[in-house]
């Protein structure tokens, strides 16, 4: 009975897992076919990726999608992070209140967000551009990039900035040589967070662009109405590049696991000799 | 001298603090201006129009009037419901079982399933959402198996089945994920001590697991359902051109026709009737629990 049980969820997970990934890896496999067809594979070849370099439309929404992101998660990890130090030091009220307003961005829908922005730029006559796009990927990052700092800071002992400046420290060099190396893995993955999100954006770039500037996203909506398996192509890369980073994000606990063992091995070792 | 010793340290302590909390104010500003700055600008927009001359503005309830009135849209907001409904109670069937099995695994094996499942939520939703144009069109992968089984041309893409399968396999991760925590965090000592009070495998299910994880349920409810309420692009790349949701509605009055005040009150309707139905699921919660308290 126990037995069967466990082969019945065994057989409903594998089932699941071909659910969630049958399509991302068709989308890969197609963006080699050697026809237009999406449907029917024809031979490999790279020509929708070829097709892909050579369109100058496309490489402008590469470039512009990682531009935007690197910009925004500089900015939003260096602001967030500063911010979420700074708040845990403020008042109880003052840090409630804009932890409240922080959380918005995460608890609306998508699609609210990007209006409330797109109405901003309007309202101060900002007119919409890589400019907007910018400003408005900042905003949505940097909550995340505090939700990821903060946990680490609330776990820092507290009196470590006052020991470091009985010490004669600076209060500058209090934060940039005492606390932010203790948080470092949060602003780390709060970094991580922050590009992602950000390269993968569509609903808020998609209202708060103009004057014809897109991310790939943009692209990808714009072009869906179409048979065209250069999306294949674009889609696959956007695949590859987050897969990627996930894949480094999850195996950073590990190799620093790795690194302090050996560190205490080797410390250990000279201890013995 | 020591009291004087510790006066001078508090007094350092205090502009300390003072200084790191000055950290804060460029985001405090930043924040009032880009995230709360935009909601009131949604709230503003839709109890107003674009007046005269003399007034730039005119406070107005026309919007909301001629959104209720209107039976169009009135349709478009009941399907738009119907629809999140579905799937919700779709993703609550698939993903409790997956859950149960992800919890009841080993800690090594559970970070690994839990891993998976995450992977596919940080792709690009469009792109998860366009994958399956592929195969569900006439000759895909979907239509080739269903022709085996006896269902020859069927078509589903551009249909209301197609925008169902979409949403439910863009937001069943979330509704895994919730469930998967709260069963995770159960005490395992719970399920024995029913065991020794005699209850077999069905009764303690319904009457231990069941509850506790009833809290990972109801976000996970909430992180299926509002999504699925406000989605845009999912029916637009799935249904076509005809199948239109309150998302599409709200995307063609600000991108299209451009009446951002309408737009606006549209948002607004929407975003009242998700608060107002996550605090029905909530009130609907929270009497269940005091009810097995009670037993």
């Amino acid at each position: 009975m126990k037995k069967n049980k466990r082969i019945f969820g065994k057989i409903v997970m594998i089932l699941s897992l071909v659910f969630f990934y049958l399509p991302i890896v068709c989308v890969v496999i197609f963006s080699f076919n050697g026809s237009k067809s999406l449907t029917v594979m024809k031979g490999f070849s790279l020509q929708w990726y070829e097709r892909l370099f050579r369109d100058s439309q496309m490489m402008e929404s590469v470039y512009t999608t990682v531009l935007v992101a690197v910009i925004a998660t500089v900015v939003s990890t260096f602001t967030g992070t500063l911010a979420a130090v700074g708040l845990s030091k403020s008042r109880r009220v003052v840090k409630d209140l804009v932890l409240q307003i922080n959380d918005f961005p995460i608890m609306n829908p998508e699609i609210v967000t990007a209006i409330g922005l797109m109405l901003f730029f309007i309202t101060m006559r900002i007119e919409r551009g890589l400019m907007t796009m910018i400003l408005a990927h900042i905003a949505f990052c940097i909550p995340y990039v505090i939700l990821s700092v903060m946990p680490k800071i609330r776990s820092l002992d507290p009196n470590l900035a006052d020991a470091a400046m009985d010490l004669g420290a600076t209060p500058w060099q209090a934060l940039t040589k005492v606390i932010v190396p203790q948080i470092m893995p949060g602003v780390f993955s709060g970094a991580l967070i922050a590009f992602t999100m950000s390269f993968d954006d569509f609903i808020i770039s998609y209202f708060v662009t103009g004057r014809g500037v897109k991310n790939l996203s943009i692209m990808v909506y714009t072009m869906s109405k179409r048979v065209n398996p250069t999306i294949n192509a674009i889609s696959s890369l956007i695949i590859g590049v987050i897969t990627l980073i996930l894949i480094i994000i999850n195996l950073i606990p590990f190799i620093r696991e790795r690194m302090t063992a050996r560190k205490k091995a080797a410390e250990t070792g000279t201890a013995e000799e | 001298m020591h009291a004087v010793a510790q006066l001078i340290h508090r007094n350092k302590g205090d502009t300390l603090l003072k200084r790191f909390s000055q950290l804060a104010v460029p985001y405090i500003v930043w924040s009032v201006i880009m995230l709360l700055l935009p909601m009131v600008l949604v709230v503003f927009y839709a109890f107003t129009d674009t007046g005269n001359a003399i007034l730039t503005f005119q406070f107005t309830l026309r919007h909301f009037v001629r959104f209720f009135t209107d039976p169009d849209f009135l349709l478009v907001l009941w399907r738009s419901l119907k629809i999140a409904f579905k799937t919700t109670v779709i993703c609550v069937i698939l993903g409790y079982p997956v859950a149960y099995f992800i919890a009841n695994s080993s800690d090594r094996m559970r970070n690994m399933l839990v891993l998976a499942i995450t992977l596919p939520t940080w792709i690009n939703m469009l792109v998860r959402t366009y994958a399956w144009i592929g195969l569900l069109s006439k000759g895909g992968l979907f239509s080739t198996l269903l022709g085996y089984i006896g269902f020859k041309d069927v078509e589903i893409l551009y249909t209301e089945t197609a925008v169902l399968l979409g949403m439910v396999y863009n937001f069943l991760p979330f509704m895994i994920l919730q469930i998967n925590t709260s069963l995770s965090k159960m005490d395992h000592s719970l399920l024995e001590a029913a065991a020794d009070l005699g209850a077999n495998g069905v009764h303690s299910f319904l009457k231990v697991t069941l509850p506790l994880s009833l809290p990972g349920v109801i976000s996970g409810i909430s992180l299926v359902f509002l999504p699925a309420v406000s989605s845009f692009f999912i029916p637009k790349l799935l249904g076509g051109g005809q199948y239109f949701l309150i998302g599409n509605v709200i995307e063609n009055q600000f991108i299209t026709v451009g009446e951002w005040n309408f737009g606006s009150a549209i948002s607004v309707i929407m975003a009242v009737i998700m608060m107002l139905s996550m605090y029905l699921v909530r009130t609907l919660e929270l009497r269940n629990s005091g009810g097995v308290r009670e037993a």
